[in-house]
């Protein structure tokens, strides 16, 4: 089954990459753009098909290796 | 430490420092030795573990983060839980926070560019054996070379930090004001741990030996460990 994890960096964290992407927005002309915040995401395909078990088993390479936690917050799309 | 132990320089796939860091610690007298990533053990005489600069694993999903399951590091971990001394230095410092060793993160620097430049550091503390051969306030010449140097860690943990002494550089011009190149809190440029045995730096003093190269103030960091 194919499993998505998007990462971004956790609110209050300041993201380089964003405000960067921000000020270039504006600077195009693009100026209704409030925040831009850059992440990442993830495409896994599983060798599984529990939901559960998949969960799990995502949750645990997030925690392990896919985000920091320390500045990263992710989520997992089914 | 004693004639008879060594200073083991680990080599990840990516690692480009390990032959200035080398060079340096020859420079001291030191005996060196390079530690291939997939080996499991250090040599059993080494006093010091040095991780030394460059991009383990190309910096590929962020830097740091996969290096930290290379066979060497579950010994790297050991040695230093058991009091060992190890020291980051750039790539080397992303390791050991992506390994827990030390605490915090790095996210990109607050222009998103590499930064490769001169830059003036300043001890903040020099109760510890990396920087006892320094006094405090001291000013230190040495180059910066990253994309990911911005020093993150929330408002509890660098509490802590200051409370403990753990803040051990800081980035400065050079009449010794605070002068910011990657956006890190506080003007971090380095760190311990608590039992003040591990130690993260981005600035390259293994570049600083020589005035022929801008700077020899790396010299009187690194012999901080052998003295």
């Amino acid at each position: 089954m194919k499993v998505v994890v998007n990462i971004k960096l956790k609110d209050g964290v300041l993201d380089p990459q964003g405000k960067a992407s921000l000020h270039a927005l504006s600077s195009i002309g693009f100026d209704n753009v409030l925040d831009a915040r850059i992440g990442k995401q993830i495409v896994l395909e599983l060798e599984e098909n529990d939901k559960v078990k998949a969960k799990q088993s995502v949750t645990k390479m997030c925690e392990e290796l896919l985000a920091n936690t320390v500045i990263e917050d992710y989520d997992i799309e089914l | 430490m004693n004639k008879s132990q060594k200073i083991s320089v680990i080599v990840f796939p990516g690692t480009n420092c390990e032959h200035d860091t080398k060079y340096a610690f020859d420079m001291l007298g030191q005996d060196v030795e390079l530690v291939w990533y997939e080996e499991e053990t250090l040599p059993s005489d080494t006093y010091l573990v040095v991780i030394p600069g460059g991009f383990s694993y190309g910096d590929y999903l962020r830097a740091g983060s996969i290096a930290k399951f290379a066979p060497i590091m579950k010994d790297v971990i050991r040695f230093a839980n058991s009091g060992g001394y190890v020291l980051g230095i750039c790539n080397g410092f992303q390791v050991l926070l992506e390994s827990g060793l030390l605490p915090g993160a790095m996210k990109r620097n607050q222009n998103v560019h590499f930064i490769s430049k001169h830059h003036f550091l300043k001890v903040e503390s020099n109760k510890n054996k990396f920087l006892s051969e320094l006094e405090n306030g001291d000013l230190l010449n040495i180059p910066i070379a990253h994309a990911e140097g911005n020093y993150y860690i929330d408002d509890k943990g660098l509490g802590s930090l200051i409370e403990n002494g753990q803040v051990v550089l800081t980035y400065v011009d050079k009449n010794g004001n605070d002068l910011n190149p990657n956006g890190a809190v506080n003007n971090i440029a380095g760190i311990s741990n608590v039992n003040k045995n591990v130690f993260g730096l981005m600035p390259h003093p293994e570049r600083a030996m020589e005035e022929i190269l801008g700077s020899s103030d790396g010299v009187k960091m690194l012999e901080g460990f052998i003295r």
